[in-house]
């Protein structure tokens, strides 16, 4: 099953005021068949300095779990309206989360970089398992996680 | 109102409330089991000494997590090597990887959302609403049937069903209780119902020193291992980041490189109220709760399908009237009052009976009493009793009603009950005071049925008729009974010299007439009731058995009345002649569980299931047989047997009275009174009286026992209603 987002909402920094400046892309996040609970996953975007620009989607309901997606937390400081809007379930073992999103084009080729933090009860915490560069070669290719991510593709 | 929140809903949720209870059940195990396998944590060790053990094997660790049930579990990500693996807490030495076994994770997902994601959640949490209700329903149900919140503890008479789901009801019941609240509070947790409870850790710099060496940081060194819940540690590649100490008295932040709590958190009293009760609802950390509560959870299945029992026989005792005439303009009403539709069902064989011999008949339940009622030609009330005195179900509001309705119709009362409780028909007692007191002329005097009786039914039926001046026949059969044929393979007969004559009949299952194997007989113990039918009636008598099932053979002991259809019919019934006959169970009648005395008393033919009783004492249990007869020559019904049973320690003692022996006639009231210190010695030590006969022989014992138990402190509604004194009398 993959969870299918047509047009999120991500936060507003990454969204692109007008669509003739942008490109949809998309995110797909595959998972390890880890054996475990729903882990938590949320993806989000350093610039070229390192600097936290915004979250793509959380997906976990609990914010009491956050505090294990630490990088992410560290990085956005937890707060919550950085996810308003862009809040799903968490994702199950061996299944995928696929986001489509219109980029604003000043982002990609621009240093930018995607970030993904999973978090699993009773398992391991991964801050930043995955990080893959906003762009254009990267275009459809998978970047292995060293946690529970089996892939991410971004696509533009 | 009670009943219907209890019953209906309890048959609708009984499957998923099982699953819920099966897999909690199952669950509970785990804290008793995680106990016994966690390594112990060694006193004096510290959070800092564990930290530095670990740290030396895994140069990437992240976090140190102490588990519920006192199990260490370290997440590392080394590089080459990334995990979680459980942990020695003497040594930091690695036990293996840490992992929830699949089956576990399976029974806890189906615990809490029926594997259906949040709706099944959602759903999970009103079964534990759906839980509180039935359990506290229950409980105050069972209160009102056993008398009221300080007889909860009595024993239960009862069917099978009614039994097993009471005892067990009240068993699991605290149990239930908490884990449905502790469940409730959790679900309300999960669904943000109730606020997030933990604080928010202050914002702190950290010095950005070099760091030091875990085990020489000095805030975790003077924190003991056995109060820690999670440590994480410092990301590497981040000078500024710091370890966090979860403690169950809050959270600490330290710096890496001086070892100084930069900042203290204190736990809310909300993630104290959380911590508490997810220790109660899971067990993990009081493995000896848990079990407790598993246990109750374990009674669920079985009170589930014994409810559905019970509710599935009074829905199969609700009547169903044909041809009710209107309230205005019926001559003849009749007003039901019943907790458990058995009366309904009396009500309804009146109302056919009444209507076949051309009376307008209109039936309705008491609560619904109106002016349209009180102005018919007559009213007839039949009413149970509940609890200890009180009105069943539909008669709540009747006596408070009739007070503001006008009219004074001719009114007889019909109370139906059970001698063995102390209030026999005090319900109905009531209502036919208050209808004498409203100005009501009486058609016939209050009449007390016993046990669903359909003999005294029909009695009062008789009587009704000749009040009425036309014959009428009440033939009430509570369920058709299936009956079983059997035939007659032996006869005693006694008594034929004074007139009175009593037979010892011996039925066994015919031959398979192919095979010519015995047959099997129903499932029946001493104490019991056969029903039998006569041929050409439809209305089954019952007689006390004196054998059980393992005996081979049914035996019943038959006086002989003028007239009796049934008794006439089974004198004269020939070896080998066949009867149609049911087992109806007499749980109230039987000998308590224990090794305490027993006194059994009997007149006549009632020794037949005192025979039976002393017949199956094989662990030589103490039995003090008191009987009486007419003379000992004529009527000393089992007197070989019980000399016999006498000889081999199944009967302790027998006292006789013969009403018609020369030699001063005594009857066995009379030795009651006589043996009055060793009976009273007895009681002492426990012991149960059983009477069976005659209704004037067992108002004779009655008396007799009254001054023998009064010097004791006792009397004899108290030891009725707590099941030692008990009594089968026709």
């Amino acid at each position: 099953m993959k969870f299918v987002l047509p047009a999120v909402a991500a936060t507003a920094a990454l969204v692109a005021p007008t669509l003739a400046e942008a490109r949809q892309v998309t995110f797909e996040t595959a998972l390890k068949r880890y054996g475990g609970n729903g882990a938590y996953v949320v993806l989000y975007v350093t610039d070229a300095a390192g600097a936290y620009k915004g979250t793509l989607w959380m997906a976990g309901g609990k914010a009491k779990y956050y505090r294990h997606l630490s990088d992410w937390q560290r990085a956005s400081g937890g707060r919550a309206t950085e996810i308003d809007g862009i809040t799903g379930a968490s994702i199950g073992s061996g299944k995928t989360l696929k986001i489509t999103l219109d980029l604003a084009d000043a982002m990609i080729d621009a240093g930018y970089k995607v970030h993904v933090d999973t978090s699993v009860e009773d398992g391991m915490d991964n801050p930043s398992e995955v990080v893959a560069p906003l762009a254009a070669a990267a275009s459809g290719k998978p970047f292995a996680g060293k946690g529970y991510v089996k892939s991410l593709t971004v696509t533009f | 109102m009670l009943r219907r929140l209890h019953g209906l809903p309890g048959v609708v949720l009984a499957l998923g409330l099982t699953v819920v209870a099966v897999t909690g059940a199952v669950l509970s195990l785990q804290p008793a089991l995680d106990r016994a396998a966690a390594p112990a944590v060694p006193a004096g060790t510290s959070v800092a000494g564990l930290a530095a053990q670990v740290a030396a094997r895994h140069p990437g660790i992240s976090a140190i997590r102490q588990r519920p049930d006192g199990s260490l579990t370290v997440a590392f990500d080394d590089g080459d090597a990334r995990g979680v693996e459980r942990v020695d807490p003497a040594t930091g030495t690695g036990l293996g990887p840490y992992q929830v076994p699949e089956t576990t994770r399976f029974i806890t997902s189906l615990h809490r959302s029926f594997l259906a994601g949040d709706a099944g959640r959602a759903a999970a949490g009103l079964g534990a609403l759906a839980m509180l209700a039935l359990s506290v329903s229950g409980m105050l149900l069972l209160a009102r049937r056993l008398g009221g919140a300080g007889a909860l503890l009595r024993p239960i008479r009862g069917t099978p069903a009614q039994r097993w789901h009471g005892e067990l009801g009240r068993l699991a019941v605290a149990g239930l209780v908490l884990s449905s609240l502790t469940g409730l509070w959790m679900s309300a947790g999960t669904f943000g119902l109730i606020p997030e409870a933990q604080g928010i850790a202050p914002a702190v710099t950290a010095s950005g020193g070099t760091p030091a060496p875990v085990g020489t940081l000095a805030a975790l060194r003077s924190v003991p291992l056995a109060e820690l819940r999670e440590l994480s540690f410092p990301d590497p590649a981040d000078p500024t980041d710091i370890f966090t100490l979860r403690t169950a008295a809050g959270e600490t932040q330290i710096d890496a490189a001086t070892g100084a709590a930069l900042a203290f958190a204190p736990a809310t009293g909300l993630e104290r109220i959380n911590d508490l009760v997810r220790t109660l609802h899971t067990g993990r950390g009081a493995w000896l709760l848990g079990l407790l509560l598993g246990l109750s959870s374990a009674a669920v299945p079985m009170l589930g399908a014994t409810g559905i029992i019970l509710w599935a026989r009074r829905r199969a005792a609700r009547p169903r009237f044909t041809a009710n005439a209107p309230a205005r303009g019926a001559d003849t009403v009749i007003l039901v009052g019943s907790e458990g539709n058995s009366t309904w069902g009396f009500a309804g064989t009146l109302h056919a009976a009444l209507t076949a011999a051309g009376h307008r008949v209109h039936i309705a339940a008491m609560n619904e009493v109106g002016a349209a009622h009180l102005a018919a030609d007559r009213l007839l009330i039949l009413t149970a009793t509940y609890g200890e005195g009180d009105a069943p179900a539909s008669a709540k509001g009747f006596l408070s009603r009739l007070a503001r309705v006008p009219g004074r119709p001719p009114v007889a009362v019909l109370g139906f009950g059970d001698r063995n409780f102390p209030h026999f028909c005090r319900f109905a007692q009531e209502v036919a005071d208050a209808l004498e007191a409203k100005g009501c002329p009486r058609l016939l005097p209050l009449k007390r049925v016993d046990r669903r009786s359909a003999q005294e039914f029909a009695q009062w039926g008789q009587d009704l008729g000749a009040v009425l001046g036309h014959d009428l026949t009440l033939s009430h059969v509570a369920e058709p009974p299936k009956t079983v044929p059997l035939v007659l393979a032996g006869r005693e007969l006694y008594g034929e010299a004074l007139g009175t004559p009593v037979a010892i009949l011996r039925f066994q299952a015919p031959r398979d007439p192919r095979t010519g194997t015995p047959g099997r007989l129903p499932a029946f113990a001493a104490g019991d009731l056969a029903g039998i039918v006569p041929p050409g009636d439809t209305m089954p008598r019952f007689y006390s058995l004196a054998s059980s099932t393992r005996d081979g053979v049914l035996e019943i002991c038959v006086r002989l009345r003028e007239g009796g259809l049934c008794s006439t019919f089974l004198h004269a019934l020939a070896p080998g002649g066949a009867i149609n006959a049911f087992i109806r169970e007499n749980p109230a009648f039987r000998p308590a569980a224990g090794r305490a005395p027993l006194i059994l008393v009997g007149a006549g033919a009632g020794i037949g299931p005192l025979a039976g009783f002393v017949r199956a004492n094989a662990e030589e249990r103490p039995m003090h047989l008191y009987w009486g007869g007419r003379s000992a020559a004529s009527d000393f019904l089992y007197e070989h047997e019980l000399a016999q049973h006498l000889a081999e320690r199944r009967l302790t003692s027998l006292k006789t009275a013969f009403s018609r022996d020369v030699e001063g006639g005594a009857y066995v009231q009379d030795r009651i009174a006589a043996d009055a210190p060793r009976l009273r010695e007895l009681l002492k030590q426990g012991a149960q009286i059983l009477v069976c006969g005659g209704r004037d022989m067992a108002d004779a014992v009655t008396r007799a026992f009254e001054p023998v138990v009064r010097p004791l402190g006792l009397d004899l509604a108290t030891l009725k209603s707590c099941g030692r004194y008990v009594e089968d009398v026709y």
